[in-house]
Order: C-alpha cells, then structure tokens, then sequence
C-alpha cells in the first residue's frame, strides 16, 4: 500500500475540520478525492503533507508514518504536492522554479518540458507574469521534478479557460499512463471520474463513501457532491 | 546582451580603467579610493549573497569583515615580531595564507552565528546578528594583547606572490582580481540550483517545504559563504589601511555594508560594486565639503529606498529583478 490514511481529525486552532477522515491508496492507482466545497478535501492533503500536523491518527506513506516529519522529509519521502491557487515562485523564473524543485529521478527538465511544451517557451520569463494556465502548468511540472512516487492534485484546473483545461487533463492522463499515483481532487467529474481507478467522498470532514467511478451512482453524485 | 549585463561590464570596465588613469596623472590618491571601492564592493558582495538572495538582513556583518581584518593584522604582527602564537605558529606576511585563515575563521564564526540566529527571523534575526558582531566589537576592545582599543597596526604590507603589494596600482589589481572572483561566484550561485533554492525559500517558507527543501540548511550555507566572502574584503582592508582597529567590527560598519547594498541595488549582481563606488565617490567629494556629508547620504538613500528600490542597476538596467 502507497498511502494509508487512518481515522486523522486535524484543527484549524481550535476549530475541528477532520472528523476521522480515512483511506487507502496502492501504488499506480488514480484517486479522486471528493465532497463539495468545505468538507475537508484541502485539509485532508495538508494533513498528508504534514503541512497541516493531525491531532489524531496515523497516516503511512509506503510503509512510513509521516506524522513525526516536517513537511520537506515528508516531500522526500516521495509525496509531490501541486497546492490550491497555482502557487509558484513569483519572483523566479520558470526555470528557477523547476531547477530548485529537482531531485533525482526518471523527471528531468527535458520530460517536463515534453508534457508541457509552453514552460519550454517560457524558460526565462518570471513566473508571476505567466498565464493562470501556465502557472498551473508550472505548479505542476514544479511537483513532477520532484520526482514524486504519489501526485497531489488539489484543485488543479479551477478557473482556468477550457482549452487550458484541457491541456492539464491530458498530462494527468499522460502521467496515469506513465504508472504515476495520483490523488486528485477536482469539481469537473466529467473529466475526473474517467480517469479515476477510485472515489473517496468526504462530508463534513469524515468519509462517508468509497468505490470505484462506476459505483459512484447519480444518486450517490446527487446525495454528497450536490450535483 | 540584456541591458543590465552592458551596464555590469561597463562599470567593471571603469572601475579597472580609473587607477591606470590616475597612475599615468600621478594621483595615487585615486587608485586609493578605486582600491577601496573594490574592497568595499567585495564586502557587500559577500552580503549580497545573504541578503540580497536569501533576504537575511543581516545587521552583524561587520563581525566577519572585522575579523578578516584582525586575521591579516595579528599573522602580520607576529610574522613582523617573531614572537609565536598558539601552537607555536609565528604567523604569516603571505596573502594568500592571510586570506585562508580568514576564510576559516569567519567561516567558523558565520556557522556558530547562523546557528544561533537562523532559527530566528525578522526583526529578531536582525537583532540577534547584531548582538553577535557587538560581542566580537567588544571582546577586540578588551583584548590588549592586539591593540585594545587603540587598534593594531600593519608595519608592512602582506606579500602577494610575484607581486610588489606596496605599489598602489598593484595593490588596487590584487583587490580587483579578488573582487572579479567573489561576484563570479556570486554570479555562479545566482544561476545554480542552490542560488534558485535560496531565492525561493526566501519568497515562501511554507511552499518550499511543500517540494522536499529544507529552509535551514540553505539558509545557512548562503550565511557561511556570505561571511566568508566579507572577511576576504576584510583582510584587504587591513592591508589597505595597514591598520586594523574595533572600529571595523562596529554596528556602523555593517549599516554600511547594507547601506551599499541598497545604493547599488539588492540582488543585483554588480549593486554592490555600484553602491560602494557611489559611497565612496560621496564621500570623498561631500566630505570636502563638510563633516557632515552622511546628512547628504541619508537623503539619497531615503530617495532611493522611495524611488528607486532597484538602486543604481535598477535606475539604469530598468526593470527590477527581485522584488
């Protein structure tokens, strides 16, 4: 098992968010992590990366807890997070932002420059005057040099323009094809349900469902996602 | 060629071009002040590498430069007297050496402050490297053995292999030389993964966790360069002056330090070149004016810092680099 997350409840201060949010993932499989808005999706990957330290709970991570680590070890250990928002490294380049990111690994430069041909033609251009598009091309391209056994894919496409949309879907897809293990959490299911091997629905900071996309039925869809 | 690199070669190109100058008119003062510009530059360049791409304002600079400075003064003085140090080691005139053992020392020193302070940040991190150059400030005062207060004096100038050191122009190349190599460094840390790792830790602590780096080790390792770069300026500036006293260890000293930075542009691979040649030139040219030419300073740094945050590069190479 990849990442085995059991019963975590993680505060916001004194304010509870995760209730006892739990799930599994093997090695190559796709996860789509689900819930309407507020429901503990953003918290449950900060609480991964250990962004968001959990009050309660263990979570393992090929076989490692990672509760005890900072967040860079728990980076090294092979977990490559692309954050909400697009965050990037304004004042660099796009190739500063990929360079300070890299370790060693079948991710190089080049591969991520294949997956995302823009990044290549912006080499030298700072990352705060990229596209909304690019910069997510970028968050995520940051993540791949990393060279990540498991992809954390939060929001990944929010608010960009469909042709963009577009573009970052198929490198999902690409990265599915290449064996990549990938956590994703996204609003469009026409696009995120094909490509999931299984769903995790979270409501009210715990996880009330778990299946495979076909099993995920409309009213299922309609009962946790408000579809 | 981008802009900013014609104005980086141009200023090197003058900053060469003057003492020759000046040589050939017979005004060895100039080649003084170019010397000086060049051993200041070094210096901030050394800090530049802290502050302008880790954003560490370091307040306590003056600790390594000053001690850079003590290096060259007590292996000079014991070199000159014969009378040996510890270990029985009776000191050294050779630059080189002077420059190796002030490269250690500070290196040493800038990993203990590091340390210390680096878990730190802000205004404590400030206040923290300042308390640290204040105690080495005081620890020379009371320590008569080399001066005290009164300061130590270099009888003669230490030796560069090959090199007549006491002439000023051959001087003025030695400092340059060793200017040349402490911002091809600097340029060559700007570009390197490590340069981008800094520069990144310094805009988001958080987000760069969040891709495998650890902040503290990075920071640390740009500190010890740091310190180690300004205690090579240091050095010099003992040679320069021949003479070494508190003074260069003072909280003014590293002001100044920063001061440059600023003037010339931070982050700017040739801003400290820019700002201590502005300094100096002011100084000279303000201070025979009146006593009180850092009024006048004050006011440019206050315009600079309102209106022009990219410094002299900044003015003149046009878009800033790091905000």
């Amino acid at each position: 098992m990849l990442l085995d997350v059991q019963d975590i409840t993680t505060f916001y201060g004194g304010s509870q968010a995760l209730f006892g949010v739990e799930f599994r993932m093997a090695e190559g499989e796709v996860v789509a992590l689900m819930g309407r808005n507020g429901m503990g999706k953003s918290t449950t990957i900060k609480s991964i990366c250990n962004l968001m330290p959990p009050r309660s709970g263990r979570i393992f991570f090929d076989g490692k807890e990672t509760l005890r680590q900072p967040p860079h070890k728990v980076a090294r250990l092979g977990v490559g997070l692309v954050p909400e928002g697009r965050r990037c490294f304004p004042n660099l380049s796009v190739y500063e932002n990929l360079v300070a990111a890299a370790r060693p690994g079948r991710w190089t430069l080049e591969r991520v420059n294949d997956l995302f041909p823009r990044l290549a033609e912006r080499r030298d251009q700072m990352a705060r005057s990229l596209s909304g598009g690019e910069q997510q091309m970028l968050a995520v391209g940051r993540a791949l040099m990393t060279n990540p056994r498991l992809l954390i894919l939060d929001e990944a496409t929010e608010g960009l323009a469909p042709v963009i949309r577009q573009d970052i879907w198929r490198a999902i897809r690409t990265l599915k094809d290449d064996g990549l293990s990938i956590l994703v959490v996204d609003k469009t299911l026409s696009e995120l349900l094909p490509v999931a091997d299984r769903c995790v629905v979270l409501e009210n900071g715990r996880t009330v469902w778990a299946g495979t996309p076909d099993t995920l039925s409309a009213e299922l869809q309609d009962r946790y996602l408000g579809i | 060629m981008k802009r900013e690199t014609i104005i980086n070669l141009v200023l090197a190109a003058l900053l060469l071009a003057v003492p020759f100058i000046a040589q050939a008119m017979g005004q060895t003062f100039t080649i003084t002040l170019a010397t000086r510009i060049a051993i200041l530059a070094l210096a901030a360049t050394g800090l530049n590498i802290a502050l302008g791409l880790g954003g560490l304002v370091s307040f306590g600079h003056a600790a390594f430069f000053g001690v850079g400075g003590y290096v060259a003064g007590i292996l000079s003085a014991h070199a000159f007297s014969g009378e040996p140090m510890v270990l029985g080691f009776e000191g050294t005139r050779q630059m080189l050496i002077v420059w190796l053992v002030a490269i250690t020392a500070a290196g040493l020193l800038g990993l203990l402050i590091g340390v210390i302070s680096l878990r730190t940040s802000g205004v404590y991190f400030i206040m923290i490297t300042l308390a640290f150059a204040q105690m080495v400030y005081y620890f020379a005062i009371s320590w008569p053995a080399y001066g005290g207060e009164d300061g130590l004096s270099i009888a003669v100038r230490n030796q560069f292999p090959g090199v007549n050191s006491m002439r000023p122009l051959n001087f003025f190349l030695i400092c340059y030389g060793v200017l040349i190599v402490g911002l091809v460094l600097s340029a060559l840390i700007k570009a390197s993964r490590f340069g981008a790792a800094l520069q990144a830790v310094r805009q988001n602590e958080v987000r760069v966790a969040s891709i495998g780096i650890s902040p503290m080790p990075i920071r640390l390792t740009a500190f010890v360069i740091s310190a180690m770069l300004t205690a090579v300026a240091g050095a010099l500036f003992a040679d320069l002056n021949r003479f070494v006293s508190p003074s260069m260890l003072s909280w003014h000293m590293s002001g100044e330090l920063i001061v440059l930075i600023i003037l010339g542009g931070t982050g700017r691979l040739m801003g400290p070149v820019a700002g201590a040649a502005l300094y100096v030139i002011l100084e000279y040219l303000l201070g025979g004016l009146t006593e009180r030419w850092q009024f006048f300073l004050g006011l440019i740094l206050l315009g600079t810092v309102l209106f022009a945050r990219g410094g002299v590069i900044g003015l003149l190479a046009g878009k800033v680099r790091h905000g």
